[in-house]
């Protein structure tokens, strides 16, 4: 079992390493380099020389990636180009931000595609089943910006109910701000349950038909003891690892839905950094949301390790 | 008389195609028209794709203009038809390449397994670190958004998936009778790849196809709407929809024809994947 963690911990850290170094390369092949990027097209090539031995790009890579992690492991996530701040602090704030819809879409998602899942798969190829499956399909299938435009055409425009972006006034307080989280909640709720009824729906089946449901069955256990104590524990193990992939995602990987609504969030800031160009900030969002991923998967696989007393013979 | 240990159990191409029911009859007929607008809506769309006519701008859908007019007074029915082909070819070319690519890798790893196994699987571990949307704007920010750069960017972001399920399936046809047959009458490993397992795989990679075609749909629709797809004045649906956002009051139909054809053929391919699918695991 030591073993196991250990062998996990470790994978996460070569991971973790070869994300930096995957994302530096990504950032490095891009044409222009920062003083071009600065000084823009009309620059002489003394200037730009100048400039790229003042901020350190006439080291060889392998240093200067070496610069940029040590940087990162002291605490220092250099500087936007455009914004011309520090990039630590931005990060935090939309990391925050991001935090703050994850909160909300996450349990409903959590909640409905557990639920939704569990009906479908105790009614297996029943009317509830294809209904449900029909209405994941159709999830699915339509992009999530597209939904979230015709919710806006909705709700925002012919019922005018709701707001279409999301204006965070800095000093507004959360429930007044309510409102403008309806939305994206929304959408966001809708795309990520869709993979958690049919992972769940799945392992219902699945283990609905195993031995010890029909031993319990045939012992005359009432159906709800059956369900809630027998089948469910062992059919949401498949799930948590879906749950924690869409956590992950909605922390740091919504890009489309954060920017039909305009939400500063991670996502958004990502976008920002791509089209303007902005290395140091595109390099630190991309590292932060991908080693959220690695580590909200690591404590996925320990949870189901936990949680699974089979594993544990490992 | 065959042997039936040595028959493959392969189900016939044909009674796997021919599931005739209204459902799958829709999808088809969906998918034709899609891939028929694709291959001639240049020619059989009633309007040039960037004639603008400000005069008649932002009209509602009408005889003249099926499915309305846009800011410009371009048709949209004409910019729907037109934009249909980047998309249906760049899915079609990045779902292909990730069949290739994902299949191929998952077959050798599976077949040979140890080492060649251990490096291909922790390769897509790695990738599936990077969720689908930052791993796109990555590639394309490095690369551009021509053409053939997203079709690779797509390409690659898709290949991990297959090889998962193309390995699982290898692993398991690896135990299968005839495969031991094969070796036992002394063909090499390439035989045995082409001859033996490929023909087996080939329903599972159709499969996957349609489901990444898909995907790869909702992939580049999504990154048009960012404004990273197909670069304009060629249409792109997912551009049309972003720029048709700042109409959304006065002119729906900007946002709602589009929309409805990207939603209409994605389910269409899921539904047909879905209906395979259930064939095979049958």
């Amino acid at each position: 079992m030591v073993q196991f963690v250990v062998r996990r911990l470790l994978f996460t850290g070569g991971v973790l390493f070869l994300i930096s170094l995957a994302i530096f390369v990504v950032t490095e092949v891009l044409p222009g380099d920062a003083a071009y990027l600065v000084l823009g097209k009309d620059a002489t090539s003394e200037k730009l020389a100048l400039l790229r031995s003042q901020m350190g790009l006439d080291r060889p890579p392998s240093e200067r990636y070496l610069g940029w992690l040590g940087g990162i492991l002291q605490g220092d996530w250099g500087e936007s180009m455009i914004l011309r701040r520090p990039v630590w602090p931005l990060l935090q704030q939309r990391l925050a931000n991001s935090a703050r819809l994850a909160l909300l879409a996450w349990p409903f998602s959590v909640l409905l595609g557990v639920g939704l899942g569990l009906a479908a798969g105790l009614h297996a190829n029943r009317w509830l089943d294809r209904t449900i499956s029909a209405l994941v399909l159709f999830a699915v299938s339509i992009p999530s910006f597209v939904l979230a435009v015709l919710l806006i055409l909705c709700f925002s425009i012919w019922l005018q109910w709701l707001p279409a972006a999301s204006m965070l006034a800095a000093e507004s307080d959360f429930w007044s701000s309510l409102r403008f989280f309806i939305l994206p909640t929304l959408v966001l709720t809708v795309i990520s349950s869709t993979e958690v009824v049919r992972i769940v729906r799945l392992s219902v089946i699945d283990v609905m038909h195993q031995d010890y449901i029909r031993t319990a069955k045939g012992k005359g256990l009432p159906a709800h003891t059956l369900v809630w104590h027998h089948a469910l524990r062992n059919a949401l193990l498949p799930a948590i690892s879906v749950l924690a992939l869409n956590l992950a995602f909605l922390l740091g990987g919504v890009v489309v839905v954060e920017s039909v609504f305009a939400y500063p969030g991670m996502g958004r800031l990502l976008l920002q950094a791509v089209t303007q160009r902005d290395l140091p900030l595109l390099q630190a969002v991309a590292l932060v949301s991908a080693a959220l991923f690695a580590l909200i998967n690591l404590v996925a696989d320990l949870l189901l390790f936990s949680l699974n007393p089979r594993l544990r013979s490992l | 008389m065959q042997h039936p240990v040595l028959t493959p159990h392969l189900p016939r191409l044909r009674s796997f195609l021919g599931v005739v029911d209204p459902v799958s009859l829709f999808s088809l007929a969906v998918v034709t028209l899609a891939v028929g607008v694709a291959l001639f809506g240049e020619w059989i769309a009633p309007y040039h794709f960037s004639a603008q006519n400000l005069t008649n701008s932002l009209q509602p859908p009408s005889w003249q203009h099926l499915f309305g007019t846009d800011q410009f007074g371009r048709d949209i029915l004409s910019r729907v038809m037109v934009g249909c082909r980047s998309i249906v070819g760049l899915a079609t070319a990045s779902s292909l390449l990730a069949v290739i690519l994902g299949g191929g890798s998952g077959m050798i790893a599976a077949y040979w397994g140890e080492m060649a196994d251990e490096v291909l699987m922790r390769a897509t571990d790695l990738l599936f670190c990077f969720p689908s949307m930052l791993l796109a704007l990555l590639i394309v920010s490095a690369l551009g958004s021509e053409m053939v750069y997203l079709i690779l960017c797509i390409g690659v972001i898709f290949a991990p998936g297959i090889a998962r399920v193309v390995r699982g399936v290898v692993i398991d046809l690896k135990t299968r009778e005839f495969l031991e047959a094969a070796r036992m009458i002394g063909s090499s490993d390439s035989r045995i790849l082409r001859r033996e397992i490929l023909p087996n795989l080939f329903n599972w990679l159709l499969v996957e196809l349609t489901l990444y075609f898909g995907y790869a749909i909702l992939l580049s629709s999504s990154l048009g709407f960012l404004g990273l797809g197909v670069q304009p004045p060629s249409p792109d649906w997912g551009a049309q929809i972003s720029e048709g956002r700042d109409w959304l009051v006065a002119a729906p139909w900007i946002v709602l024809f589009p929309a409805l054809a990207i939603s209409t053929l994605v389910v269409a391919v899921n539904l047909l994947a879905d209906r395979w699918m259930a064939t095979l695991r049958r």
